[in-house]
């Protein structure tokens, strides 16, 4: 095969088996990698009424067939599960150095069975793999552990591991690789806590063959040409990262703020800004394998209470730390987020989580006596994502999520999750086809799914108006589907700013030398997007799980641009279906399955 | 008349964060972006009090205009 290594390795950690097996290659062909081909062996291995965090539940670390190649910003992994957070089928994707390095030890993926009866760590050296005892390391932190991993091994290797929050199946926890990348959502850092298995250490000596080199390099300069000269691939994230949108959100009347229980337009933005990281905090940009994008921030706090540095934090987190909970303390956001990368956290759902609570304490629903939370304070937050980690107090409760603790005292209402996932950093009511996007997603709660902010705030590719509601079922579709694809091929869904199905599908083809269409490679994105549907709907999801919190679909967005408006899902959602070719309770028809190739 | 006009990312650069601009009546979003040397190739997002607006757009008094290049993020 090429892209493609063409083995996975098989660990059952109940009886320490480690075997290796041939790809199944015609699944290879028709789920391409990463999140598509994971899911098509979870799909095919695990029964979707698991208990995520029973033994029976599998842990697939999956590359795609760009992983580790000169492809454009082609670092990713995906690790696939059933998340513990909501029972979804979980794909949650990272980037790093890790994915590359599993497939230059001649691995396309990874198949983790079972529970150890010890903490145990496995260590990949090339075609050898053992597990090893990781008494030592339980308990230890992210970067403790990563680093005594390097050591142990070889100082070369790459690691993929839990931190506390994850042995102690905080239901958020995230699996992280080299020290601050994290396949973060969904909970996967729980299951991989709940086999006892501690890391994932892999160093590979060896190359990817790809099926026409010439050819592929020409694609991969096209591709990287494209990045190159798009002010937003080329300039903006390298120069701001993510972070940008804090204040093209605020201006937008985008940027949720407590709990999105207020107008979506936070008055102290700036102070939380890109713009105000990269003058005050910056040391410099990073980028992960092969990424010439380069938006990973590393991050200093000189002096102050919260000195410290590490990297991040991402819009999302600075968002959820910052705005929803009616913080303006850039300091303590990083501190939070620096903490969650170190233990092992979400950040997105560990700030949902906090700003819920913070509402339901102010409603007077969880007695001060329980928890004495305010809006506005940078200590607490710290102090809670540490007690969250650790299970300390009321963090035992956080450690649950926001619907476990708003469905405990008596309003999951207050929740703001889609399919019990907490939202990311847009205001729906604002921004209709991002709605319909979160109400849609196949893992809940998730902006990654299909980027609607994409057209109907920053005008990618072309600008929509983000009030109307037509056309927007037809153009997240193709966005869903075209996600789907990027994230199995292996490269950064940022990559998609600045190009497109034509330069994603010409790296495949001549990587694989699997010669289809442009059109059938998105048909494969479809294919995913509709297997990850069919896991769930035999996991108990149904139609009145593709829905929004009251909130957003009765309360009128109290102020801002978008002042008036809430998301009109029933109009958009039975167009979505009938473009999705599934009936009226959202099931896919015998018939789309056929043309899909699932039936 | 007097319009808030508000840059961000690298349009502050050699600019401003934000000003009160004196503007001649009845003036457009494009007469400020030449007024400011805003190159078009780099030009993102522009709102006008909060909604996405066009260069043909006519200011008005007491108006809030934001200028951004082209930048995503996720």
């Amino acid at each position: 095969m090429f892209g493609w290594q063409g083995k996975i390795l098989r660990v059952n950690l109940s009886d320490g088996s480690i075997k290796p097996e041939a790809l199944n290659e015609e699944w290879a062909h028709q789920f391409i990698g990463a999140r598509g081909l994971g899911t098509k062996y979870f799909f095919e291995e695990v029964d979707p009424q698991v208990d995520p965090l029973s033994p029976k539940n599998k842990l697939i670390f999956m590359t795609g067939p760009l992983t580790g190649t000169f492809a454009s910003s082609a670092g990713r992994f995906n690790v696939v599960t059933k998340g513990p957070l909501n029972g979804t089928i979980a794909a949650s994707n990272s980037g790093g150095y890790w994915g590359a390095e599993l497939k230059y030890a001649g691995w396309d993926g990874i198949i983790i069975e079972g529970r150890a009866d010890r903490p145990v760590y496995l260590y990949i050296y090339n075609d050898q793999a053992e597990l090893r005892c990781a008494e030592e390391l339980w308990g230890k932190n992210v970067f403790e552990t990563t680093d005594m991993l390097k050591e142990a091994t070889d100082e070369e290797a790459k690691v993929a591991c839990i931190g506390p929050a994850g042995e102690n199946l905080v239901k958020f926890a995230c699996i992280m690789n080299e020290y601050h990348r994290a396949a973060g959502r969904s909970g996967v850092g729980a299951v991989m806590g709940s086999k006892n298995l501690k890391a994932i250490v892999v160093r590979g000596t060896g190359s990817i063959k790809v099926d026409n080199p010439a050819a592929f390099m020409q694609a991969c300069q096209d591709a990287r040409k494209k990045l190159r000269e798009h002010e937003v691939t080329g300039e903006g994230l390298g120069a701001y990262g993510t972070n940008i949108l804090v204040n093209i959100l605020n201006e937008h009347g985008g940027l949720p703020v407590k709990n999105f229980s207020e107008a979506a337009v936070f008055p102290n933005a700036e102070k939380i800004s890109g713009e105000y990281h990269a003058e005050k905090y910056l040391v410099r940009n990073k980028g992960c394998f092969g990424c010439t994008i380069a938006c990973g921030r590393v991050t200093n706090i000189p002096q102050g209470r919260f000195k410290s540095s590490g990297e991040g934090p991402e819009y999302e987190a600075t968002w959820t730390f910052g705005s929803n909970l009616a913080i303006d303390d850039f300091e303590a956001i990083c501190k939070a987020n620096f903490l969650c990368n170190e233990l092992g956290l979400d950040p997105i759902t560990m700030g949902g989580t906090i700003s819920c609570a913070t509402e339901l304490v102010q409603r007077g629903i969880i007695p001060r006596t329980v928890a004495d939370l305010r809006w506005g304070d940078g200590a607490m937050l710290v102090d809670l994502v540490r007690k969250t980690a650790y299970r300390e107090g009321f963090g035992d409760e956080l450690a649950e999520g926001s619907y476990r603790l708003a469905e405990k005292y008596g309003h999951p209402e207050f929740s703001m999750t889609v399919k019990k996932q907490e939202l990311p950093a847009y205001d729906p009511r604002g921004l209709q086809g991002i709605g319909l996007n979160y109400a849609t997603s196949n893992r809940g709660g998730c902006h990654v799914r299909g980027y609607m902010t994409s057209p109907e705030v920053l005008g990618l590719p072309e600008r929509v108006d983000p009030d109307a509601t037509e056309g927007k079922p037809a153009l997240l579709k193709t966005f869903q589907d075209l996600t789907a694809l990027c994230d199995s091929a292996g490269i950064c869904l940022f990559t998609t700013f600045a190009i497109g199905l034509p330069e994603i599908a010409a790296q495949l083809r001549t990587a694989t030398g699997l010669n289809i269409s442009d059109d059938e490679y998105l048909l494969a994105g479809e294919r995913i997007w509709n297997l990850e549907r069919l896991f769930n709907l035999k996991a108990g999801f149904s139609k009145k799980d593709d829905t929004l919190p009251p909130r957003l679909l009765k309360d009128p967005m109290p102020g801002g641009p978008h002042k008036g408006r809430v998301v009109e899902l029933d109009k958009m959602l039975p167009e979505y279906y009938r473009l999705r070719g599934w009936n009226e309770e959202g099931v896919p028809t015998q018939e789309r399955l056929q043309q899909l190739g699932l039936a | 008349m007097v319009v808030k006009v508000k840059l961000f990312a690298t349009f502050r650069r050699g600019r401003f964060r934000e000003q009160d601009m004196e503007l001649p009546d009845n003036c457009t979003v494009g007469w400020v972006l030449d007024h400011l040397n805003i190159p078009r190739r780099q030009l993102g997002i522009i709102y006008l009090n909060g909604l996405a607006a066009t260069e043909d757009a006519v200011l008005h008094q007491g108006d809030t205009l934001s200028i951004f290049p082209m930048v995503g993020g996720g």
